[in-house]
């Protein structure tokens, strides 16, 4: 958003911001405009920033007493919950951010399906929302594989073998991936070290996800765009700081209720046993938020076509600001769209249901309906609700979201008229 | 109108955040399948304010020794937790006695040799066999499993270990078991290669407490649990003193949440009127428009 050109007060600031405009980029950050009818389900951007920096925090600490080697993994995470000082804490913070992390990105990202934040103009930043989101699922996944217990060594296993389903270089891929012939020392190695990263390639990419929401601006719950002169923003300090913080500290609440009180209910039990190659788990599952893919994946009979439906079931949102041909943003005036969105956030969510149930049976049949209704949502109902479902008239203004709601017309009407009768002089 | 959009909303938002809350049970509490039903005890430790019971775990620590550790180690556990706080908490002398009757490699010394040493305060437990193989080798076959995270290793946790002591049976009718192989009620599959581990009187207490087949369990149950999670009471202090605090922190940060975003809406209230009329003009605009006529 163009806002008038900023100069700094000091003299020394005039010198230090013509050279590098550290200073124009905090006035802009404070004084961002944000629309004031935004609602609380925009709070959980922030929240992500915060779940991202306490994952590098307590990453980092982490780091400094794990041994990433297949002898010494598993002891040295006991070590850190026993013989470092407040290890336990930082550990569970961490193993319980991931999870938080999670809910909170699925919140962010049905806000934005709800909302259609997703629209023109603002693609560029669901794509990059998608990319992080890609490589939360990537470092979640690696971070999982590092205690060295049951469900990590299983965990990786099934993963990187899914590779090994791809015609000619499957096997090469897979080989290439492990650094020997099974998951191994090489491989938590390189996992350890990829787990380090991402985090960075996150926070790179978080940035940009910021800068291109700062060029259009937020989208608001009515989806009209803001008119900026109109009293209809507020600057992002200290209005949308002081609800953020207020949101934030909730959602820290229900994080610490986890860290200090069921620590463990996120986790699977079988990732205190340590890794045996010899002894299988009963049921080997991901952790919670990885469920609905795992379900999509095992839905399909083929093991090709099952990676090939997972893989799609996340780049298809990569699409979907084209495929929802719906100008209208806010499902709030889209009286069809909306039955079809909580549809899909009850499908996805039974989906994750399923992907922790063995595939036989009803669970099989389930979820197999469930997955094509994952893709038909994305494919038929939203290119085809686009062009035949009849939208509510949008409001004039975030101001008077109800404004153009049939019937108050006709109230207005009458309101003139009775306004007429009063000054009935100043039509003459 | 308005009023009744904003308790529309309302209701949707309340709806998503309990179809929200809601999709996180299924995945981790309905996880597996239907659990047993474990015998039901109850446990100093749970809730929000839990505690060990300090003979609980010194009896405890006594069956281990006396029963368990012929088979399980205990590996992640050191003799000077024996004596810190929040665990049985022998006096420093105790736990330096208990760690002396225990003879631990060392070495190698200046003549290259290794050599054996009382343990130390600061030596992990000494394990019955020097290698999950012999330890397999030496039970048919079965590895008894290291005992240091076994309460958080298993769905159920303490009520299913506590279940498991007491829930050897007969097998029914028609239910094959192989020479060394016990019936369980609550070890998936029923087929446990451990034998009853826990009968009336096999310990006898100082403290005078009676040895019944459920005390026993009870407490070596308690005594897993605390070698699982030697923090938990801490972690149970901490985490009460920090949920206060925030509920205090977010009272205050409400507050003034409320009073920064009054100065906007004291703004919005003088141009309210303004508003209004300005609606009132597009809404006649719009009717001339229509019938340009009637103001002739």
């Amino acid at each position: 958003m163009s806002e008038e050109k900023y100069i700094p007060k000091s003299k020394l600031g005039q010198w230090f911001d013509s050279r590098l405009p550290l200073l124009t980029l905090t006035h802009h950050l404070t004084s961002y405009p944000t629309p004031k009818n935004l609602n609380y389900w925009w709070t959980f951007g922030g929240i992500l920033t915060f779940c991202l920096i306490t994952q590098i925090v307590t990453g980092l600490v982490l780091a400094m007493h794990y041994v990433a080697h297949v002898d010494h993994a598993f002891e040295s995470i006991e070590h850190i919950m026993r013989d470092v000082n407040y290890g336990w804490l930082i550990r569970y913070v961490h193993a319980n951010g991931a999870s938080m992390f999670f809910l909170a990105v699925y919140i962010h990202i049905f806000r934005s399906l709800f909302y259609g934040s997703y629209k023109a103009p603002r693609e560029i930043i669901w794509i990059i929302g998608l990319l992080i989101y890609i490589l939360m699922m990537a470092t979640a996944f690696m971070g999982y594989v590092l205690p060295w217990g049951q469900m990590s060594f299983w965990g990786a296993t099934v993963i990187t073998n899914l590779f090994s389903a791809i015609p000619l270089v499957g096997e090469s891929i897979t080989t290439w991936l492990w650094g020997g012939y099974s998951v191994d020392n090489p491989t938590l190695n390189r996992f350890y070290s990829l787990h380090y990263l991402l985090p960075f390639l996150i926070f790179g990419l978080v940035i940009l996800h910021i800068w291109a929401l700062h060029v259009p601006g937020n989208n608001n719950p009515v989806g009209i765009d803001v008119k900026k002169n109109n009293n209809e923003t507020m600057p992002f300090h200290p209005y949308m700081v002081m609800k953020d913080l207020f949101a934030l500290l909730l959602f820290i609440t229900v994080f610490l209720w986890f860290v200090f009180f069921a620590p463990n209910v996120l986790g699977h039990p079988d990732n205190y046993i340590e890794a045996n190659p010899l002894v299988t788990p009963a049921h080997i599952v991901p952790e919670w938020y990885l469920l609905p893919f795992y379900a999509i994946l095992r839905a399909i009979p083929s093991k090709l076509g099952g990676v090939i439906f997972m893989f799609s079931a996340i780049f298809i949102l990569m699409l979907l600001p084209w495929l929802d041909t719906c100008k209208i943003r806010s499902s709030t005036y889209r009286p069809i769209y909306k039955k079809f969105f909580w549809l899909l956030l009850f499908v996805v969510i039974l989906l994750g249901y399923l992907g922790a149930k063995p595939p036989e049976g009803v669970y099989l049949i389930l979820s197999r309906l469930a997955t094509a209704y994952y893709f038909i949502h994305f494919l038929v109902i939203l290119p085809v609700l686009g062009r035949y479902e009849k939208t509510d008239p949008l409001p004039q203004s975030i101001s008077d979201p109800v404004l153009d709601k049939p019937g108050v017309f006709d109230k207005f009407k009458k309101a003139a008229a009775k306004y007429e009768g009063e000054n009935a002089s100043s039509f003459k | 109108m308005r009023e009744k959009m904003l308790v529309l909303l309302n209701k949707i938002i309340n709806r998503m955040f309990i179809i929200f809350i809601i999709s996180i049970i299924p995945c981790t509490v309905f996880s597996e399948e239907k659990s047993v039903d474990f015998i039901e005890t109850n446990w100093s430790f749970k809730g929000l304010f839990g505690t060990f019971d300090r003979a609980s775990l010194q009896r405890g620590y006594q069956v281990y020794t006396e029963v368990c550790a012929g088979c399980h180690s205990v590996q992640h556990l050191s003799y000077r937790n024996l004596s810190e706080k929040g665990g049985p908490e022998f006096s420093i002398e105790e736990a330096k006695a208990i760690a002396a009757q225990f003879d631990v490699e060392d070495g190698p010394n200046s003549d290259g040799e290794m050599f054996m040493r009382p343990g130390r305060l600061s030596d992990k437990f000494v394990s019955p066999y020097p290698n999950v193989e012999a330890s397999t080798a030496a039970n048919g076959g079965a590895y008894p499993p290291d005992m240091s995270v076994l309460a958080k290793a298993r769905k159920g946790g303490a009520d299913y270990l506590y279940s498991l002591l007491l829930g050897y049976d007969e097998a029914p009718e028609g239910f094959e078991l192989d020479d060394g192989v016990y019936y369980n009620k609550y070890m998936p599959g029923n087929k446990i290669k451990m034998s009853e581990p826990i009968i009336e009187g096999i310990v006898e207490y100082s403290d005078g407490t009676n040895p019944t087949k459920e005390q026993v369990a009870k407490d070596i149950t308690t005594f897993l649990v605390w070698a699982s999670e030697p923090h938990l009471e801490s972690q149970h202090r901490m985490g009460f003193k920090t949920i206060i605090y925030l509920i205090i922190l977010i009272t205050l940060v409400y507050m003034s949440k409320q009073r920064v975003w009054s100065r906007f809406g004291s703004n919005a209230k003088e141009e309210k009127e303004e508003e209004t009329f300005d609606k009132i003009e597009r809404a006649v605009t719009e009717y001339e428009g229509e019938n340009p006529k009637t103001f002739k």
